[in-house]
């Protein structure tokens, strides 16, 4: 079971996720504190949420869209999010499972802040309204790389075999 | 070229895209939706280029193998984004670049000067790095903009490029379906390709061709010069695409060969006639009115008059959409002999170094200063806010560039319309936004 921790709408930008004026910081250790930067809820709602097992961030439509900024995928996976959104943006997408942040593409999904959901194979149970909600599954392009672990590792493994 | 004829007698119909990645795959034909790894010709990136070195020496950690990018001749580095640098830690990251950058014999490095430098999606077409039928990666969003010049051209992560430094390849790519734009009419006086775009993506919404490639046909685009074509592929993204495209033609030639000084052979790859396209949309721009797009999405589009009175604190004119010569041309046409309003600011950002000396030689830039304006050195600027122009708390942006999110210009409490250079210098000497039509423009 995981919990709902942080809920956003449509066409949640990189400049929400992870504002310009922080781009100079650039690693993913580094990155986390900038997260969603100019809203301090996001901040305390974690905080509060700190002995959750498993957090989870709702989103709408479009999560991610704009800049190629991969901070926004680093500054997430920094605090183990869980990201469960109705339609993410190319990019960001890519971003995610290159850094191997989760990322669950959920069309029909409803939940709100505190509510416990159970991530099932091709299904989100919302254990909290008894709703069930059907996954998407990732672009068969990608799942090479998900199963590796992330695109530095999967690159790593390809590059040795190359040279063997 | 052999493959590509050998292409033209396939019996399975393509669009540019699957034809240029049937090629850079090494494949006969593809579809989409087929999973492809193609070759990769030209590899951009800006000073995001710091977290791709770090991402790509993490690669080669714990192997027995030595760090080596594919083929430096491939991989393009461009400062833009913030030059000069504004900070200690940027400055540190730039140069950590140039050390990456002479270590590894990287070709085509773009430094922060006058002569040869320039926001990264001008620099490589003003410096026919960018060919027709060629895959071109860059660690920029508006990557898109290069599909200006018949390639595919696409934005990437960090880790993606790094990736592609360490292999020359673009590991799992889906074969994007393409819609295709047809367009027809002619542009009324004061409208142009930013009118268009700011319209279709007003039309299709910001997540309209996710994962699609837009692809730009009709004689308004064959009319259209190849700097018309940059403003539409770039903000292509903006409807969510992975690409846009304008198949190469004559126009395309002559730019590379009178603007880019390329010499040698140049080759188009079109579309077959009756490739399949997931959906087709026909706009006539004759009666089209200037577009704006208002706070906080760039789907957001309404025709000038909805908008029209609305007070401005800053114009911005410039970046990688709307900072070339011909936009330049038109502010300055509008604005000679006049005043920017009081209480509003004027900033104007050349897209390259190139332009810049171009448009001082024309005496753009000395109408531009006369009229109040303050011209600053070519780059990325206020565009992503983490530079200079920042507005202040309740102030409001009206910018020929291509992104108006909440935070967008550095601060979060502010607001970003986005229009045309027409748009944008007549509303400069009336302090609020004004239709270029109207007036003695």
């Amino acid at each position: 079971m995981a919990t709902v921790v942080y809920k956003v709408g449509d066409d949640v930008s990189t400049d929400v996720i992870y504002p310009g004026r922080f781009m100079a910081t650039v690693l993913p250790n580094e990155t986390p504190q900038f997260a969603f930067a100019d809203d301090a809820t996001f901040k305390s709602k974690l905080k509060a949420n700190q002995h959750v097992a498993e957090k989870i961030l709702v989103a709408g439509n479009n999560f991610g869209c704009g800049s190629s900024r991969e901070q926004a995928a680093s500054c997430l996976k920094g605090y183990e999010l869980i990201i469960i959104g109705k339609s993410f943006a190319r990019i960001f997408l890519q971003n995610a499972i290159n850094l191997g942040l989760r990322v669950v593409i959920c069309p029909t999904i409803e939940a709100s802040e505190g509510d416990e959901l159970e991530l099932k194979g091709d299904e989100i149970l919302n254990a909290t309204n008894g709703q069930r909600f059907p996954i998407e599954p990732m672009p068969r392009s990608r799942q090479a790389v998900i199963d590796a672990g992330g695109l530095i590792p999967y690159t790593r493994q390809k590059l040795e075999k190359l040279a063997a | 070229m052999e493959r590509g004829r050998k292409i033209e007698r396939d019996s399975m119909s393509m669009t540019v895209v699957e034809k240029i990645l049937a090629r850079a795959s090494r494949l006969s034909a593809v579809k989409a939706g087929d999973v492809v790894e193609p070759k990769v010709d030209l590899a951009m990136s800006h000073e995001n280029a710091a977290l791709v070195i770090n991402q790509f020496l993490e690669i080669y950690r714990g192997t027995s193998l030595t760090p080596k990018v594919w083929d430096a001749s491939k991989i393009a580095i461009i400062f833009d984004h913030r030059v000069p640098a504004e900070s200690p830690k940027t400055a540190s990251n730039q140069k950590k670049v140039r050390e990456f950058v002479a270590e590894h014999f990287v070709q085509k490095f773009h430094d922060i000067r006058g002569d040869v430098g320039g926001i990264c999606h001008q620099v490589l077409p003003e410096n026919g790095y960018v060919r027709p039928g060629s895959v071109v990666v860059g660690t920029d969003s508006h990557t898109t903009s290069h599909g200006a010049l018949g390639a595919f051209a696409f934005g990437v992560g960090a880790t993606e490029m790094a990736s592609v430094w360490a292999l020359g390849t673009v590991l799992n790519v889906e074969v994007p379906p393409t819609i295709k734009v047809v367009v027809t009419g002619k542009f009324k006086r004061f409208v142009g390709p930013k009118d268009l775009i700011l319209h279709l993506i007003g039309k299709i919404t910001a997540q309209g061709a996710n994962f699609k490639v837009l692809e730009f046909h009709g004689p308004a685009i064959e009319q259209m010069n190849t700097s018309g074509r940059l403003v539409l592929c770039n903000m292509a993204v903006e409807a969510g695409a992975t690409a846009g495209i304008v198949p190469a033609d004559d126009e395309t030639a002559r730019y590379l060969r009178e603007e880019a000084s390329v010499t040698g052979s140049i080759e188009f790859v079109e579309p077959d006639v009756d490739a399949t396209y997931e959906q087709v949309i026909d706009i006539d721009v004759g009666q089209l009115a200037p577009q704006i797009a208002c706070p906080h999405t760039v789907d957001n589009v309404k025709p000038i008059e909805e908008v029209a009175g609305r007070k401005v604190h800053q114009i911005v004119i410039g970046s990688c959409t709307n900072g070339r010569l011909d936009d330049l041309a038109v502010a300055a046409k509008i604005l000679k002999g006049r005043k920017v309003a009081p209480n509003t600011r004027m900033l104007v950002f050349p897209a390259s170094g190139k332009i810049y000396r171009q448009a001082l030689g024309k005496g753009y830039l000395g109408a531009f200063m006369q009229a109040g304006a303050l011209v600053m050195n070519p780059g990325c600027g206020p565009c992503l806010g983490v530079h200079e122009g920042a507005l202040g708390d309740g102030e409001i942006a009206l910018s020929t560039t291509n992104r108006n999110f909440k935070g967008r210009m550095g601060n979060p409490n502010s607001e970003v319309y986005l229009c045309s250079p027409a748009v944008a210098a007549a509303s400069a000497i009336t302090g609020v936004i004004t239709d270029p039509r109207k007036g003695n423009n």
